[in-house]
C-alpha cells in the first residue's frame, strides 16, 4: 500500500490575472499531523478549498488514497473521506446542532442503508465527545464561537472522514478554548484520522504538526519540523517583511 | 395517521359539499382557491425548503395546461391523462431549466427563472395550432357521474391534487431530501462539504415543484374552455406562488396552505366586493407587512405564541 494518503501534484490556480497557487506539490502521509501556514492571502485556504472539491485547480493533479480527485465535485470527496471546518463557521442555521451532524451522517455514512441507521444516537455520541451533549437540541445560530467551532469539526467528523482538514478552528478563541480544541484534535488524530492544520496561531500549530509547510504567494517557500521552520529566514521574512 | 384522516374528512367533506350544494359559483371561486394550494406547496419545495426563489411558475403552469389543452384538441384525452401528460411536459421543463439555470444563486436564478416566462409565452404566442395569440375555444365533455356539473368535479379534483401535493411536500420535508435541501438553503457550500449532493438534489426539486405546477395548470382549460397566452402565461401566479408560503411560512407545509387558503379566499372576495384590480394590491401590502413583521410567517408566529404561553 502507498504511504501517501494525499499527493498533491504541481497544483495551480489561478483567479483572472492573479496567481493564488503557484505549482504547488505536498505529500501527506496516513496518520500524520500536518500544519500549513503563510501570511494572509499566501493561498492556503484556496489550497483546501482545491482539494476539498469547492475550488476546482487550473493545473496539477490530486490524489487522494491512490484515486484522482481533482474533478469530482465537492460532495463525491466528502463520500471518500476528505472531510473539512471552514474559517468562518458555516452552521446550517435553521437546525439543531444535533441535526447539523445527521446532514453528514444520512448523506455520507448511511445514505445506502438509511432505514437501519440511528443517526440520532450517533450524532449524540459525536456530541458527547467533543463536549457539546447539552446543545444538542439548540439551534445552531445560538452557539458561541467556540461551540461552533467544535460542532463544524463534530460536523466534519460525522462524515468518517480518513482526512480532516481544519481551517482555522481556533481562530477568535481564548487559550483555554484554543488548548481545548487542540485536545480534541489530537484525540482524533490518535485514532488514525490524518488532519490538516491551517492556523496563524503558532503556539498551536507548531504543538499539534509533526512537519509544517509554509506558503508565500501561492509558492511553498519552506517545508520541515516546526522547530526549523521558525528558524527560516524565508518564513521570518514572509511573515515579517524584510 | 393524524394527516391522513384530516385530509380524509377534508376531501369527504368537499365531496359531500359538491354533490349537496346548488351554489355553482362558490365551487367556481374555491377551484381558484385549492389551485392556488397546489402552485404554492410546489413552489415551496425549490423556494422555501432550498431557498431559491423561483418566478417561473406562469411557465410551469402554463405548459400544462397548453399540454392538456393540445393533447385535448388532438386526441380528446380524457381529463386524468391530460393531467398526467402536463405534469411529465412541465417536470421535463423543470430538468432542462433546472440544470441550465441552477448553478446560478441567489438573485441570477431568481432572473433566470423570468426568462423563461417570456420563452414559454412567446413559444405558445407563434403556435398557430395551439391558437396562437387569439387563443383557443374548447368544448368540455359531459362530467363525470355522480357530479352534475363540470366545474363542481374539478373542484373536487383540484381537492384530491392539493391533498396528493401537500402529501408530497410533508413527506420531502420529513426525509433526509428535505434535511438536504434545508442544508443547501441555510449554507450550500457546507452542504456539499457534507456529502449533499447540491446540483442533483436543487434539479429534483425542481422537477417535482416544475411538475406539480403543470399539474395545477392541467384543468385550467377546462375549467374555463378557453387558453389563451397572455392570461396563462400571467405573471399573477408567480407572485401568487411565492406570497402564499411567504405570509402562511415556508419553513412547514402547512405554510404554504394556510397562505394559499387566506389569500386566494381573500382575493376571490375583493375581486367579487370591491374590484379586480384592488386584489392585486392586496397581495403586495401583505406581501410587504409579513416580510417586515414576520419573516417565518403565520406558522412562524403560531409557533412563537405557542412557546411562549408553554412556558
Amino acid at each position: 500500500m502507498d504511504q501517501a494518503l494525499l499527493k498533491v501534484k504541481s497544483v495551480s490556480k489561478q483567479f483572472g490575472g492573479f496567481t493564488a497557487l503557484d505549482n504547488v506539490s505536498i505529500e501527506i502521509a496516513r496518520g500524520e499531523r500536518f500544519g500549513l501556514i503563510g501570511p494572509n492571502g499566501s493561498g492556503k485556504t484556496t489550497l483546501i478549498n482545491c482539494v476539498s472539491g469547492s475550488l476546482r485547480n487550473d493545473a496539477g493533479s490530486i490524489e487522494f488514497d491512490g484515486e484522482e480527485v481533482s474533478r469530482l465535485p465537492a460532495f463525491q470527496r466528502t463520500r471518500r473521506g476528505i472531510a473539512r471546518s471552514f474559517q468562518i463557521p458555516r452552521p446550517f442555521t435553521s437546525m439543531t446542532v444535533l441535526e447539523n451532524l445527521v446532514v453528514p451522517l444520512e448523506y455520507v455514512v448511511h445514505r445506502r442503508s438509511l432505514h437501519k441507521a440511528d443517526t440520532r444516537g450517533e450524532a449524540m455520541a459525536l456530541l458527547q465527545d467533543m463536549g457539546l451533549a447539552d446543545k444538542a437540541d439548540t439551534q445552531a445560530n445560538r452557539l458561541s464561537q467556540v461551540e461552533l467551532r467544535k460542532m463544524e469539526l463534530a460536523r466534519a467528523m460525522a462524515a468518517r472522514p480518513r482526512l480532516l482538514i481544519s481551517d482555522e478552528a481556533m481562530a477568535g478563541l481564548s487559550s483555554n478554548e484554543v488548548a481545548e480544541v487542540l485536545e480534541i484534535l489530537f484525540k482524533l488524530n490518535a485514532t488514525g484520522i490524518t488532519i490538516i492544520m491551517i492556523e496563524h496561531i503558532m503556539q498551536a500549530v507548531m504543538r499539534f504538526s509533526q512537519r509544517v509547510i509554509c506558503l508565500d504567494a501561492g509558492r511553498i517557500i519552506c517545508e520541515g519540523a516546526p522547530q526549523d521552520i521558525v528558524r527560516n529566514a524565508d518564513v521570518q521574512k514572509a511573515y515579517l517583511g524584510a | 395517521m393524524k394527516f391522513w384522516i384530516s385530509a380524509a374528512v377534508l376531501l369527504a367533506a368537499a365531496t359531500a359539499s359538491a354533490l349537496l350544494v346548488k351554489n355553482e359559483y362558490f365551487f367556481f371561486a374555491a377551484y381558484t382557491v385549492l389551485m392556488f394550494v397546489v402552485l404554492a406547496t410546489a413552489w415551496n419545495i425549490l423556494g422555501g425548503y432550498a431557498g431559491y426563489v423561483n418566478f417561473g411558475t406562469p411557465a410551469f403552469f402554463g405548459l400544462g395546461a397548453y399540454t392538456a389543452a393540445v393533447l385535448f384538441k388532438a386526441f380528446a384525452l380524457p381529463l386524468v391523462l391530460q393531467i398526467l401528460a402536463a405534469a411529465a411536459m412541465s417536470g421535463l421543463l423543470g430538468l432542462a431549466a433546472g440544470l441550465l439555470t441552477l448553478r446560478l444563486r441567489g438573485i441570477f436564478f431568481a432572473i433566470a427563472t423570468i426568462a423563461l416566462v417570456v420563452i414559454m409565452e412567446t413559444l405558445f404566442i407563434n403556435w398557430r395550432y395551439a391558437g396562437g395569440a387569439t387563443g383557443l375555444q374548447l368544448l368540455r365533455p359531459p362530467p363525470t357521474a355522480p357530479f352534475e356539473s363540470y366545474i363542481k368535479m374539478l373542484f373536487v379534483l383540484m381537492g384530491v391534487m392539493a391533498v396528493g401535493a401537500v402529501a408530497l411536500a410533508r413527506w420531502i420535508e420529513r426525509s433526509w431530501i428535505g434535511r438536504g435541501l434545508r442544508a443547501i438553503r441555510d449554507n450550500e457550500e457546507a452542504a456539499e462539504c457534507s456529502g449533499v449532493p447540491t446540483l442533483r438534489l436543487k434539479v429534483f426539486a425542481c422537477v417535482l415543484s416544475g411538475a406539480l405546477m403543470g399539474a395545477a395548470g392541467a384543468p385550467m382549460p377546462m375549467y374555463l374552455s378557453f387558453i389563451e397566452p397572455a392570461s396563462t402565461f400571467n405573471l399573477n401566479y408567480a407572485i401568487g406562488a411565492l406570497a402564499s408560503p411567504m405570509i402562511g411560512g415556508t419553513a412547514h407545509y402547512l405554510g404554504p396552505v394556510i397562505g394559499a387558503l387566506l389569500l386566494s379566499s381573500l382575493q376571490q372576495l375583493v375581486t367579487v366586493t370591491i374590484s379586480s384590480e384592488m386584489n392585486v394590491l392586496i397581495v403586495g401590502v401583505l406581501l410587504v407587512v409579513f416580510v417586515v413583521l414576520a419573516p417565518d410567517g403565520i406558522v412562524g408566529l403560531l409557533r412563537k405564541w405557542t412557546k411562549r404561553f408553554s412556558r
